[in-house]
């Protein structure tokens, strides 16, 4: 369920799944699954802390990654937050 | 509790327990006894004593003068503008009355910068749109410290027309009180006053009413009449706080300078809020990768009672709306709020042996998650 006038995200090369996960695990699974990944690497996180909407922009904004799109989805598992994150450049 | 302001509420108690709308003779004493108390806090405040009212707390005094705005403005419209990083004493009702009408724009969130500044164009558009009867931005923050740019907001909100209600209850005698508002709200505790007392200074020229039925003649604007030992250990607190209190700031700044420091020394610690435009008693930083609820544990088993913006250490589950609205970090967060010297000698050896144990805690706590190589 995206916005019609957004371009979709790039299909993530491998998806998180940190459903039902509380501050901060969302952001270390999403951390741990980067790992050293090329740079350009979609990752895609499913969470559903409340928490991980103020966390995951300011994790991007910390490892200089971008985060290109935030969009609720829901299956039968109820409703989470997908976020799809591109890694930039190792700053490390 | 300022210590003077203790024995000031204690002695109080004997002298000043009358209702001091009666006419006997322990009444007329309590009725002196708050006219004083009213005096030296309305000079502290800048304002005549026919312009402060009292609130039952500094949330409470923040409601009452939201909604004398409001209801003074009703002709207007009803729509409120507020920033992103109010109290949720402004937010909650806010959000509220809007999601009751049915109307979003009825209340408008002004957003805020890195640093947690109000965004002035942003609020210009905001108190621009038409039916806006008010405008709520805080002294400063009670989270993060920065102090907002009221000069500035408040020539705002005068070319649009709009009356700007000021929050202060983090502020007051702990920096220089405001003069740019027209409806300024606080609370006791901030200058080491008691709890369950607000202060409220509606200055004459500003238009405010309640809505309602007018009740019984009080004191001020508001009505309120207090216990009359509360706003006696609250004078009594100004007073001492006000004496002290360019010395306390630049003892207070230095404390905190060194917990800015020694955080953000730390590897993938943030420190939040202004750099320079703050107040002088308030730290917070965020660690990332680490659960700032135990945090919060690990630094209370060491003896430090220490805050958290962190949404498991909240009972809602959602992190602060300030440290999100600034787009900081909201896990891992912790926040100091320095006690006056008065209320505690010892802070400076406090902040000392905090220092020294911040870096072990943080890394501990994110070893424990398994994160210290993310």
């Amino acid at each position: 369920m995206k916005p019609e006038i957004d371009q979709a995200p790039p299909p993530a090369t491998l998806t998180v799944d940190a459903r039902g996960l509380r501050c901060p695990l969302p952001v270390i699974r999403l951390a741990q699954a980067a790992g050293d990944r090329a740079p350009g690497t979609v990752i895609a996180l499913w969470a559903t802390d409340p928490a991980a909407r103020a966390d995951v922009p300011a994790w991007c904004r910390m490892r200089g990654h971008d985060l290109l799109d935030v969009s609720e989805s829901g299956d039968d598992g109820g409703v989470h937050t997908a976020y799809t994150v591109r890694l930039g450049e190792p700053a490390r | 509790m300022h210590p003077v302001a203790r024995d000031t509420l204690m002695a109080a108690v004997d002298a000043g327990w009358a209702d001091p709308r009666r006419l006997y003779a322990e009444g007329r004493t309590a009725r002196r006894l708050l006219d004083q108390a009213v005096e030296v806090l309305a000079a502290g405040l800048r304002v005549r004593p026919s312009e402060l009212s009292f609130a039952p707390s500094g949330p409470a005094a923040v409601r009452l003068a939201v909604d004398g705005a409001l209801h003074a403005g009703r002709r207007r419209g009803s729509r409120l503008v507020a920033t992103a990083v109010e109290h949720s004493a402004v937010l909650a009702p806010g959000r509220h009355r809007a999601a009751q009408v049915g109307d979003e724009r009825l209340f408008a969130e002004v957003p805020v910068d890195g640093t947690g500044r109000v965004d002035l164009a942003a609020l210009a558009e905001a108190v621009g749109v038409a039916g806006t009867a008010a405008a709520a931005v805080q002294h400063a923050n009670g989270e993060v410290g920065t102090l907002q740019p009221l000069g500035l907001a408040h020539g705002v909100c005068r070319a649009a027309g709009i009356p700007l209600i000021v929050d202060a209850q983090a502020s007051l005698g702990r920096v220089g009180s405001p003069a740019s508002y027209d409806v300024l709200a606080g609370d006791a505790q901030s200058w080491g006053g008691p709890g369950g007392l607000g202060v409220l200074a509606v200055p004459e020229r500003t238009r405010w009413s309640l809505p309602g039925p007018a009740g019984e003649p009080g004191l001020g604007r508001s009505g309120h009449t207090p216990w009359v030992p509360l706003a006696l250990a609250a004078a009594e607190a100004w007073q001492q706080a006000e004496a002290t209190r360019e010395e306390e700031e630049r003892q207070a700044r230095a404390l905190v300078d060194l917990v800015r420091a020694a955080a953000a020394a730390v590897p993938d610690v943030e420190v939040v809020g202004h750099p320079t435009d703050r107040l002088p008693h308030i730290v917070t930083f965020s660690a990332l990768y680490v659960d700032g609820e135990a945090l919060v544990h690990e630094f209370d088993r060491r003896g430090f009672a220490i805050a958290s913006g962190s949404a498991c250490t909240a009972s809602t589950l959602e992190p602060s709306h300030v440290l999100a609205a600034m787009g900081a970090l909201t896990h891992g967060n912790v926040r100091i709020t320095l006690p006056l010297a008065s209320v505690s000698p010892r802070r400076a050896l406090d902040v000392e042996r905090f220092c020294a144990a911040l870096p072990e805690v943080v890394l501990d706590v994110r070893a424990q998650l398994g994160a210290e190589h993310l």
